[in-house]
């Protein structure tokens, strides 16, 4: 019992270990492109991420003032357009679904979305997001080519509409798995291929602030360190001269 | 040689006076500073001595403040570190300098280690420093691996089972011996309990005991320089070495220099990277730890890949862990593997550069293949570095003999 997962499971694991973020299926990941700094497309995110994502996720290491502040947000504006869970402002994003119903609707519960783009970066989000196809087979209509198999359903259809995946077959010679190629629209969606990356970079930027908020803090900060510390540095080198002299 | 002359030491009344009567303070800053006679020629590899110091103390006042905040707790790790993280004023600033501070142990106390096979700086008499200081190394291996459960993600649970499982591999009493360890059948609540008691007083207590008899064994048997003679051998008149400067000021003013070129390299890791594209801060150890779902990607922390290299080189469990062990602490024996009796890598022949030239590759490139696939080429690799990594200590007595040493000056080589 002890050894149940002792060595073998780890070290299979180990076999593939790279510092690499997450795999995607090995299809290759269109950059990102956000910009945490851009405060107006952080308030867009939020409003994606309130309106689209925390039905069902969580992100509960991120309080709503804080949150507010971060995004340079009144109180009054916070309440009416984000707080949809919660009554006060001091609390954290919780989702509407239990952690019980989302792991019995889905399989497994919806993650926290805290540390997300810390732990499968930005990059991968964001190509998650375009990366939807219909599949008749699966439960929920879609497959993700970034994902096989994932329990999300495609909850931006509306804004993306649906597309088709295309994959090229490998030759008989090699075998192996068919190699996504490229998307075909199916039906539109309300929003414009353009548009929609744009949401999309949005709420993966929102993502990306809420995984590190004091993050702007500590490189304003470091600045500062950095310059205290070259004062000191010219300082501290002409006391070692001095004290260094009549050494020969 | 004009030297400037320190208050500190001279008899005097008052105050100092009657702390002198009854505690060796004078007599202490004298022995150990104001009249600790080192080399005047030390070059930039002498300063990772005081830089692991510098570091100590970084680890162990942000571990304080990160203990008022952390829980030790399965259920709980995972979110006080991002309530440091995020809600407690600076605690961002202390879980970054630690985490940092972490990785910067291990490049300063390699750097160090270097420095003293650069210059033979563990031959006779300095064999015991050496000895202590390999003690600390191990001590701060295990410091680190326990410190690295602590926060309780993904990379640290299934990076702590891998090593824990190691222990298995022992004949006999392998799986007891992990039980022990984990205190649970697997990696539980209790194994964090213990590991946090271990990470915050056991081996903190143990490191800072260990640093301490390595700068009293120091002090006692004098540095070593780079051109690796013993200045004590050429005293002026008043017996002081013609070729040492006092500790302070002298030491520790170009010291100082040393310690804020290394906080701005630090600060510079500390606000603008502080995960270093994943290898201070893996990206998997951002979720929490799910004893449910293994990770696609073990690997441990960088410092550990060497090591790590050479466990995956062997094809058995058993001998991969012996392998590993033995290239940990083989290094323990190299005051009675180096037969040379020339010290300084300056006057030692073409055989020992070139041997510690493949041993440093060997180092490096094993620390790379740690951070690979163990497949194809990669494995093969491994193997050899390993057995190069091994033939510099092992072929050591032999070839450390019959390598051709130039004349070693009588006094150090200085270029005021």
């Amino acid at each position: 019992m002890v050894r149940l997962c002792g060595y073998g499971l780890p070290l299979a694991a180990l076999l593939m270990s790279s510092l690499a973020f997450a795999a995607s299926g090995g299809v290759a990941l269109e950059p990102a492109g956000n910009d945490v700094s851009n405060v107006a497309s952080l308030q867009r995110g939020a409003r994606n991420f309130m309106n689209y994502c925390s039905g069902c996720h969580s992100a509960k290491y991120v309080r709503y003032n804080t949150l507010a502040e971060g995004l340079e947000l009144t109180e009054d504006h916070l309440v009416e357009y984000l707080m949809f869970n919660a009554e006060k402002t001091f609390e954290t994003i919780r989702s509407t679904m239990s952690t019980e119903d989302g792991g019995r609707w889905f399989g497994q519960a919806p993650p926290d979305m805290s540390l997300i783009a810390r732990s499968k970066g930005t990059n991968y989000i964001y190509n998650f997001l375009k990366g939807f196809y219909l599949e008749e087979r699966s439960p929920t209509g879609v497959n993700n080519v970034h994902l096989a198999g994932t329990s999300m359903p495609h909850v931006l259809w509306e804004l993306q509409g649906y597309q088709a995946a295309l994959f090229d077959l490998p030759d008989d010679s090699e075998g192996g798995a068919p190699q996504f190629s490229e998307f075909e629209s199916v039906t539109p969606g309300t929003l414009s291929p353009e548009d929609y990356d744009a949401f999309v970079r949005d709420t993966v930027n929102f993502l990306e602030y809420i995984s590190e908020p004091i993050r702007g803090t500590r490189r304003v900060l470091g600045v500062w360190v950095l310059l205290y510390l070259t004062l000191f540095l010219i300082i501290a080198s002409m006391l070692k001269n001095q004290i260094w002299k009549d050494v020969s | 040689m004009a030297r400037i002359e320190s208050e500190i030491g001279k008899p005097q009344g008052g105050f100092l006076k009657w702390i002198d009567d009854r505690f060796p303070l004078s007599e202490t800053m004298r022995y150990h500073a104001t009249e600790y006679y080192a080399s005047k020629n030390f070059n930039i590899w002498y300063v990772f001595g005081v830089l692991a110091m510098v570091v100590l103390v970084i680890q162990l006042v942000t571990g304080i403040f990160l203990t008022m905040n952390y829980k030790p707790s399965a259920d709980e790790a995972f979110a006080s570190v991002e309530y440091i993280m995020r809600d407690v004023s600076w605690g961002w600033l202390m879980r970054y300098l630690h985490s940092t501070g972490a990785s910067f142990f291990f490049i300063v106390v390699y750097l160090h280690m270097f420095r003293a096979m650069l210059y033979g700086s563990y031959k006779k008499p300095r064999e015991l420093i050496w000895i202590i200081g390999m003690l600390i190394f191990l001590v701060l291996m295990a410091e680190a691996f326990a410190g690295y459960l602590l926060p309780w993600g993904q990379m640290s649970y299934w990076g702590a089972q891998v090593i824990i499982s190691l222990f298995g591999a022992i004949p006999f009493v392998g799986d007891a011996l992990v039980e022990y360890i984990k205190g649970d059948y697997s990696i539980s609540d209790i194994t964090l309990n213990r590991f946090f008691a271990l990470h915050v007083i056991a081996l903190p207590l143990a490191l800072i005991g260990l640093v301490f008899v390595h700068i009293v064994a120091l002090h006692e048997v004098g540095s070593n320089n780079p051109d690796g003679i013993e200045i004590k051998e050429h005293k002026g008149p008043d017996g002081v070495p013609l070729d040492g400067v006092a500790f302070h000021p002298y030491h520790t003013s170009k010291d100082l220099v040393a310690i804020i070129v290394f906080l701005m390299i630090f600060s510079a890791v500390v606000f603008f990277a502080p995960d270093m594209g994943g290898y201070f801060l893996e990206h998997a150890n951002f979720e929490p730890a799910n004893t449910l779902v293994t990770p696609e990607h073990i690997a441990p922390v960088w410092y550990f890949t060497p090591y790590y290299a050479i466990l995956r080189a062997v094809p058995n469990k058993l001998w991969g862990a012996v392998l590993m062990g033995a290239a940990v602490v083989l290094p323990l024996f190299l005051p009675w593997l180096d037969r040379c009796r020339v010290r300084s890598i300056r006057y030692r022949g073409w055989i020992y550069r070139s041997a510690l030239g493949l041993f440093v590759i060997s180092f490096f490139a094993l620390g790379w293949l740690g951070l690979q696939p163990s497949e194809g080429i990669y494995v093969n690799l491994a193997r050899l570095f390993t057995v190069i990594y091994f033939a510099f200590f092992l072929l050591m007595p032999y070839y450390s003999t019959i390598d051709k040493t130039k004349p070693v000056p009588d006094r150090v080589v200085y270029h005021g």
